[in-house]
Order: C-alpha cells, then structure tokens, then sequence
C-alpha cells in the first residue's frame, strides 16, 4: 500500500505526485490538482461524468488508476477550455440549452469534441452513438444531439 | 465507492508478471485495461491485495497472421480490433461485434485477453471466439498451455484459468472462402450488456452449411455452443425444419430471470435470433418470416 511516484503531463503542464495506488485518476485530477471539471457520478464507468482524455483518446477517469496514467498526457475539460479547442461547441450548448444543472457537460463535450475529431460529418445517429455512454438527466438528449450537430455543421462550414 | 487499498506492481515482462501470480496466488488479480476490474474494486465487489498491471507488457501486444491462424495478442484494446486491417479481413465476426461492446470511452482501454479472463456470460467477445473455435494460449509457472475455446469458459466469471496464469494470446483460424458469419444482440441501449445476443460462423457450400456454429450469450452462465444446430449441416433447410431445430435450441437453453428480461423472453428472443441468423447466412428471407 506503499505511495508510488508518477510524473505526468496534466493539460500541458509537467506534473509528478506521490500517489497511493488505489487513488483512480478522476480522484487525483479533483483532489490532488483542484481540477474539479471533471466530475464524479457512478465510479463504474457507466455515466461518462469523468470522461477525460490520455493520449489523446477519451477514457473513463473512474476506472484508471493514477498510477497507469504515469508518463501519460491527460488533458481535462479545463485544459480543452483554456486551449479554446471547444468554444464553439460550448457556445452550441449554451444556445441550444443543451445543459441544465450541467453535471454531465465536461464529460458530454470531451465524448462530443471526441467524435467531431473522427467525423466532420456525423449523422444524428452516428451523435447518439457515440454519447451512448454519457448519461443526462436534464435535457433528454436531444438539445445535446442539436448542439453537436449544429458544431458540425459551423466547422464544415469554415473549412 | 472507491476501491479499498492494494499493494500494486508493474509487471516488466510475463515472465515477471508469472513470479509476482506464483508468489501471490488468488491474493493478487491482474489489472489490463481495468474497465471490468475497476467498477468492481469500486464497487466492493472484489478487494485483491495486490495489483498486477500488465498493461505495459510489450510482448502481449499485436495482431499476426501466421499461416492461417490469426495470433492477437491479449492487450489488444477494443479499439485495435476495430481498427485492425486483419481483423476486417481474417476474422470480420470480431470486427462486427465489437461496435456492440460498450462504449468508444471504454473500448479505449478495455482488452480482449482482459475480457475473456473475465468471462462476463453477457460479453461479445468470449462467444464470438468461441463462434470462432479459438484457441487460448495461456502462461503459467509450468510453461505454455493451450485451450480450446469451448473448455476455457466454465461459469459465471469462471474460466479454465488458475491464479498462477496469464492470459497472453487467442489464436483463430483465419476466414476462408465461403466463410460466413452474423452477430446480433437485444439490448435495452446501445452499448449496455445484452438481454440475448448471438454470434455465429458458418462455411456455406452451395446453399448447405457444411459448419455451423452458433453462440448465444446473455443467457446462461457462459456464452452457449448451440449443438442441436447441427442437424441443418448437410441438410436443404426448409422453413419445417428451421422451426424443429429451432425449439430444439430454444429447449436446451435454460436462461435466468432478472429484471431485465424473464426466462422465457430470452428462450423467445434467442429463438429469434437463431431463425434470423440462419436465414441470414443463407441468404433466405423467407426463413426469418415470422420472427419478427
């Protein structure tokens, strides 16, 4: 149970802690690095709450110990933020009212952010599919479907 | 909930990993890409002493067309397969179910060797490799041992694995020329565990299956070789013996309740899917009338 070092990149910045092995990664981004954008809801994987990035690809933070994201790059909503990788698609929400109490939002942009990255193009099923694994309790989805669509349509529209 | 508190070690090598199983037996669970092991450390459900990460195991890497065996090593993500130019082309059954297993966020980390270790009655994977008469390759203290698909999964979460062994490779026969194969699973949403689910494979000579092999799963304590479907090998199946083989696979079901779905609901709906597959593979609507 002995605490184990691991350095890291957190949202670009170099970071190194002393963990214990049982502290998953969602727990060291909130509690150790005060990064509180990504949330907690089920801690079984099945809500997407704590979606964040590693390397590059959306993964569940609940179910990822600190210590296998050593000499990982992990990158938070906060980071996909500063970075303004996802203006658009938060204005999107915003304007199509595709949040309410917005516990889900961080999770909900990274999985969406995620899929825009793939598919400049994505049906509204190919939307439904890919956010199947985050949960909403507001909005009943379909303000969330119109927000990630109508970002689509705005990119394709720049290119 | 959080996991309770563990010791964990980062295996180097199998090899390394082996020592730390056989020192530690059923203490110690091995943590690959975490996303079965993790939600039930979380919720209580398992507390081992001591974690041992393979995930950094190069050696169990990778995707290989030897012959005509398809080696794809245990740490193979779900995502690989998916991705994977050999998997389309030599094992297309796996390529099709793997859009079934959860979501992008966990196909990220989940593995097929972690899956298969695992050996959750409802997963995709365990019933496809046996759809596929895989064979397992698994380490152990003594050496190297190889088990047929069909042998490996015993129970609910049990597998022919013992707790000084590692999972480190499946090996498939590759798809041949008049290969055939269908998946298909009821679930109440896309990505959650199935009500029922279907995965077969078939070689089909002039409208006759000259193999068939069908693996139901979600409704028993492992995925299901349904063997009354031999009687349509060498046989012109007509819609009157597609029904008889049919109740026959239905009868030798014996699904759970749960809220999900009562036993009966999932003999009709495996009963469906068998009747659907076969006309499928065969090319046969008229089959499938009926099973709506």
């Amino acid at each position: 149970m002995t605490p184990t070092s691991i350095a890291l990149d957190v949202n670009g910045e170099r970071v190194e802690a002393l963990v214990l092995p049982r502290l998953n990664l969602a727990d060291f981004l909130r509690e150790h690095l005060h990064l509180t954008g990504t949330h907690v809801g089920c801690e079984h994987g099945v809500c997407g709450a704590c979606t964040v990035r590693v390397n590059g690809e959306i993964v569940r933070a609940c179910l990822m110990l600190a210590v296998q994201a050593d000499g990982g790059a992990v990158e938070t909503i906060e980071g996909l933020s500063d970075s303004g990788e996802v203006t658009d698609l938060q204005d999107a929400f915003r304007n199509r009212n595709a949040l309410q109490c917005g516990y889900c939002t961080p999770g909900m942009l990274i999985a969406a952010q995620d899929l825009l990255k793939q598919n400049i193009d994505p049906s509204r099923e190919q939307i439904r599919e890919h956010l199947s694994g985050n949960y909403c309790r507001c909005t009943g989805y379909q303000a969330i479907i119109d927000a990630v669509e109508s970002t689509a349509q705005s990119r394709r529209g720049r290119l | 909930m959080k996991a309770a508190a563990f010791a964990y070690a980062r295996a180097k090598s199998v090899d390394d990993a082996l020592q730390l199983l056989a020192a530690h037996g059923d203490r110690a669970k091995v943590l690959s890409g975490g996303q079965s092991l993790m939600p039930a450390m979380n919720l209580r459900l398992i507390s081992p002493e001591l974690i041992v990460d393979i995930g950094g195991i190069s050696e169990l890497q990778g995707i290989v067309v030897q012959g005509d065996i398809l080696s794809i090593g245990a740490l193979t993500r779900h995502v690989d397969i998916q991705r994977s130019a050999e998997i389309a082309a030599y094992a297309p059954l796996l390529a099709e179910a793997i859009a079934y297993v959860a979501h992008p966020a966990i196909r990220n980390r989940g593995t097929l060797g972690g899956s298969l270790a695992h050996a959750d009655p409802a997963a995709e994977l365990p019933a496809c490799v046996l759809a596929l008469d895989a064979t397992i390759v698994v380490h152990g203290a003594g050496g190297q041992r190889r088990v047929a698909a069909v042998d490996f999964f015993q129970g609910i979460f049990q597998t022919a694995l013992s707790a000084e062994e590692l999972l480190v490779a499946v090996e498939l026969p590759i798809a041949r020329k008049g290969g055939f194969h269908y998946f298909h699973e009821f679930a109440r949403r896309h990505g959650d565990y199935a009500i029922a689910g279907l995965a077969a494979h078939a070689d089909i000579k002039a409208g006759v299956f000259a193999e068939l092999r069908p693996v139901f799963f979600a409704v028993g304590d492992r995925p299901l070789l349904a063997r009354a479907a031999d009687r349509l090998i060498n046989v012109a199946v007509t819609p009157k013996l597609l029904s008889e083989v049919s109740g026959a696979v239905g009868d030798a079901l014996n699904p759970q309740d749960d809220q999900q779905a009562s036993a009966s609901m999932r003999r009709h709906l495996a009963q469906v899917l068998f009747r659907r597959c076969v006309a499928t593979m065969l090319d046969r609507p008229e089959l499938a009338r009926g099973t709506a």
